[in-house]
């Protein structure tokens, strides 16, 4: 099989590989281009730890092709946190204990970017819905709710 | 030795050490490694549940291209029959060595039959479909009352029951028989004056941990491997190794990566010794991951149960006698959770009169591990359930019939030992007082109550403490940190030694930088190696009252140390400044070298947890969903190190109790394939499926841990499966003995009860 070229930005900063055709983004991401922190549940969509944001829209990067990022910008969680300083988000999952393992985090943080870049303001029911695709087998939402909740107020300049 | 005292670090909420790297997505978990020259590893796996191996020929794989090592069972050595001790639940090395590369016959649908190491894994995937295996296909044994059938096909050739009385005649899939009892069970059920009995079912659940299971190892020609592996014991990942692989302990390093769950999952080992094979053939570093569907079909899920539960009271409530007979599936090796399942079934009450049975059973089903209290959700959901029938019957608050029963301090446990200091009456008393048991309940919602029990675990643990030239501190331990223990860690020993947090860090080292630690598991890292930790720190504080005795002049036993400084005592006849950890630090190479603290412990006296939960659930008699409306975890935990990962756990291992309860089974079909090996259709919950889950930490400590902790991680997942159930009964009147509570099963449950009332009228 012969290896496409592929120009894609990521994290705001241009970027090239080479990968199968066969390849999902996913693999590149975590095997060619040595970005870890997305992060391989399942590979069939069903778990969220792989997400990423392609041109903006919050995707399982399993299920992208490697030559679908093609003239796409890409957010990984390797993006999130500006040079020295954490998100609001990280830190508050932090405060808030809302993680356990760790694994599902760099998920369910760029999913809640996600959610709060879209709705800055969103109610309990509406975190549940928008992470129902990011599993997390630790903490049972609670504190993962209450941590985008308090990042969410944060983000809106309310005092915590 | 628990002391009374004001703490200035335990319990506080504080930012674990870990965090920034687990937030920002440095942290590296198993597949998160990689070597020069790394290639891939791959496995070939068996078709059929139950099948003779009567040929492999590997030879068209082994010239595909990029292949450069192919194994099977036969390029393993041969492993005597040996119990392997210290891990987490009951096994032996021929059966691991089994499990991890099949011999002479497969023994579940998944079990590993070869292996293949290329440069790529598509590579390696094209050349497992070049493996040609012959199968002789066998019937497969599919449940417990098959395997138990006397006529039954043998999953082991040759297998008789040990624990009877008599050595048996006959083999049978009946690996173990173990019984309990006190007292005379036939004489309690005469005195009752109600007598209650019922069977349950439980399916085959799987842990679910996100991180599937993975680990990158390389060995050299002179027979030395290093293996990165997500475990949570990598002591165990050393010797299970270097035992199925014919290897001297020492010759085998395990790093422990940063861990994606584990929940007992990851106590055992699987694809590790396969690639440390696959790297002596073919020269390379080998990497090994294993699919999400390869972690459903052919790693340890928990074992399906029947439990048949027998229970005897007085009008008053007061139990006479109580009786269980339970089998465990075991997989297709001996080695279930049935024992601590039998042990814990009615740890939670007094009784004179109980007889306990348990079986561990084969089937063609994978290797069952342990997960998170193993056996006792199980064998508790049936009892605990059953106590519900009960009080219904008496007529009696489910929380006063549970208190009129309660084991208290000197109470004898029905699996033998007296009770300490324990908190189950404390937990029932604040279920009964909580808020959410009053509120009310609409149309089809309905509240249900149970109790949980886990023993809690204390065994071997090591640590090191390095106080650094600036007088930070660097803790060094052996339990892979699953759920935030580098903050406990790091709390009690800032508490200790009477310095900052923040100033405190945790490193989890490798099996040749860290004393001998047992695994992550059995609720015991915080108690335990916590324990650990104190008394390295309790030997730091004794170096540095004689560092400051030398500097002064005088006895260091007229040294006191108090918030993080040496001190004189009062009376000490010495113009003497106090000395700060930094400054005797900074001064040690003058006072005898740097400051080492060490300590190795068997930690005794693990403090049993018991909790109370509290379900309300709505159910649409529509469709037979079970809404869990609102959920109360309450649990004596003996002292909250860090409360948000204490209410943390208690919070997850809600959730997988409701996951038990409502959703997750191994669907399989006749022939003995998982039909739903994917989270798409292994439904775990997801965010939407859950309200907040309430938590009240109770603390009574626990007097044989220095601030009385007891462990917290697995007592959790015991109550939500009964609470769920008898919440499921209330809400509809119609009990269903058997998980999980599906839609299917709980409209079909509705309709056969509005059919019979139909009838009934009818007639």
């Amino acid at each position: 099989m012969t290896k496409v070229h592929v120009s894609t930005t990521i994290n705001g900063q241009p970027a090239e590989f080479l990968c199968e055709p066969s390849q999902s983004l996913l693999d590149v991401l975590r095997e060619d281009l040595q970005l870890t922190g997305t992060k391989e549940g399942c590979a069939t969509g069903d778990c969220g730890a792989c997400s990423i944001t392609l041109d903006g829209t919050l995707v399982c990067s399993c299920l992208v092709l490697g030559v679908e990022a093609a003239g796409k910008s890409l957010g990984t969680i390797e993006g999130i946190a500006k040079g020295d300083e954490l998100h609001p988000i990280q830190q508050k999952f932090l405060e808030h204990a809302a993680l356990q393992c760790g694994v599902c985090t760099p998920g369910l943080i760029v999913a809640t970017k996600s959610l709060l870049d879209a709705n800055p303001a969103p109610s309990e029911e509406e975190i549940r819905y928008y992470l129902a695709g990011n599993l997390c087998r630790c903490t049972g939402y609670d504190k993962i709710v209450r941590a985008v909740q308090d990042a969410a107020k944060t983000m809106r300049g309310e005092a915590a | 030795m628990s002391e009374a005292r004001d703490f200035r670090s335990i319990g506080q909420r504080v930012i674990r050490p870990d965090g920034v790297d687990k937030v920002t997505g440095r942290a590296a978990f198993g597949a998160d490694y990689a070597l020069p020259g790394m290639i891939y590893g791959r496995v070939l796996r068996s078709p059929h549940a139950h099948a003779r191996i009567v040929s492999i020929d590997t030879k068209k794989a082994a010239r595909m291209p990029g292949v450069l090592a192919v194994v099977t069972g036969a390029d393993f050595p041969s492993v005597g029959s040996e119990e392997i001790t210290g891990g987490e639940g009951a096994g032996n090395y021929k059966d691991l060595a089994t499990n991890v590369m099949a011999r002479d016959k497969a023994l579940y649908h998944g079990h590993a039959v070869a292996a293949v190491a290329a440069t790529s894994v598509a590579e390696a995937e094209a050349a497992l479909a070049a493996i040609k295996v012959k199968y002789e296909k066998l019937k497969p044994l599919l449940d417990l009352d098959a395997a138990m059938a006397d006529d039954a096909v043998l999953v082991e050739e040759g297998l008789f029951t040990s624990g009877l009385p008599e050595k048996p005649t006959k083999p049978s899939n009946v690996a173990t028989v173990m019984e309990l009892k006190r007292g005379d069970v036939e004489a309690g059920f005469r005195e009752a004056d109600i007598v209650v009995e019922a069977t349950y079912r439980t399916p085959t659940v799987h842990q679910g941990y996100i991180e599937p299971h993975a680990c990158l190892a390389t060995i050299n020609q002179g027979g030395q491997a290093t293996i990165w592996a997500s475990t949570q014991g990598h002591f165990d990942v050393r010797s299970s190794t270097a035992k199925v692989l014919g290897l001297n302990v020492s010759d085998v390093r395990v790093i422990p990566t940063e861990i994606g769950g584990g929940f007992g999952g990851k106590t055992t080992i699987y694809v590790e010794p396969v690639a440390v094979l696959l790297s002596k053939r073919s020269g390379r570093p080998v990497k090994m991951t294993m699919s999400r569907e390869e972690v459903f079909r052919a790693s340890g899920p928990a074992s399906a149960t029947k439990c048949v539960i027998k229970i005897g009271a007085r009008k008053d409530g007061t139990l006479t006698a109580m009786s269980a007979w339970l089998a465990y599936e075991a997989g297709a090796f001996r080695g279930s959770s049935m024992a601590p399942g039998a042990m814990c079934v009615f740890a939670p009450y007094k009784v004179d009169n109980f007889l306990i049975r348990g079986f561990d059973v084969l089937v063609n089903k994978p290797k069952v591990a342990a997960y998170r209290a193993p056996g006792a959700p199980q064998s508790m959901y049936a009892c605990e359930s059953l106590l519900d029938e009960l009080a219904a019957k008496l007529g009696m608050d489910p929380i006063d019939l549970r208190l009129k029963n309660a084991v208290e301090e000197g109470a004898q446990a029905a699996y033998g030992p007296k009770f300490n200091a324990i908190g189950f009456r404390e937990c029932l008393e604040a279920a009964k007082r909580h808020p959410n048991y009053k509120i009310p309940l609409g149309q089809d919602e309905g509240r249900g109550v149970a109790a949980g029990f886990w023993f809690n675990a204390g065994m071997q643990s090591s640590a090191e403490i390095h106080i650094n030239e600036d007088g930070t501190v660097t803790v060094i331990e052996g339990n892979p940190d699953i759920g935030g223990s580098r903050a406990s860690m790091a709390l009690m020993a800032a508490e200790e030694l009477g310095v900052p947090y923040e100033r405190v860090r945790v490193q989890i080292a490798d099996t040749e930088s860290a004393g001998y630690t047992n695994t992550t598991g059995g609720s015991r890292v915080t108690f335990a190696t916590g324990m650990a930790v104190i008394q390295a720190a309790r030997d730091i504080i004794g170096q540095c009252k004689q560092r400051a005795a030398a500097t002064w002049g005088i006895d260091a036993d007229m040294v006191d140390w108090a918030d993080g400084k040496a001190i004189p005592k009062p009376g000490v006849n010495a113009d003497v400044k106090p000395l700060t950890l930094a400054a005797i630090a900074a001064n040690a190479g003058r006072t005898g070298g740097p400051l080492l603290g060490r300590a190795s412990l068997n930690a005794r006296g693990a403090g049993p947890g018991f909790s109370v939960n509290i379900a309300d659930v709505r159910v649409d008699r529509d469709t037979g969903k079970v809404d869990v409306l609102r959920f109360t975890a309450i649990q004596d935990v003996g002292k909250a190190i860090h409360p948000g990962y204490v209410e943390g756990q208690m919070q997850g291992g809600a959730a997988q109790g409701i996951g038990w309860a409502l959703n997750e089974e191994y669907v399989y079909s006749k022939d003995g394939v998982m039909e739903n090996a994917g989270f798409l259709d292994y439904r775990i919950p997801v965010a939407s499926d859950l309200p907040m889950i309430d938590t009240q930490i109770i603390e009574v400590p626990n007097p044989s841990h220095p601030y009385g902790v007891r462990g917290c991680g697995e007592t959790p997942i015991v109550a939500p499966l009964a609470a769920v159930a008898n919440a499921t009964h209330a809400a509809t009147g119609v009990r269903i003995r058997e998980l999980p509570l599906s839609p299917p099963r709980v409209l079909a449950a509705l309709d056969n009860a509005a059919g019979s009332a139909a009838g009934k009228a009818a007639g």
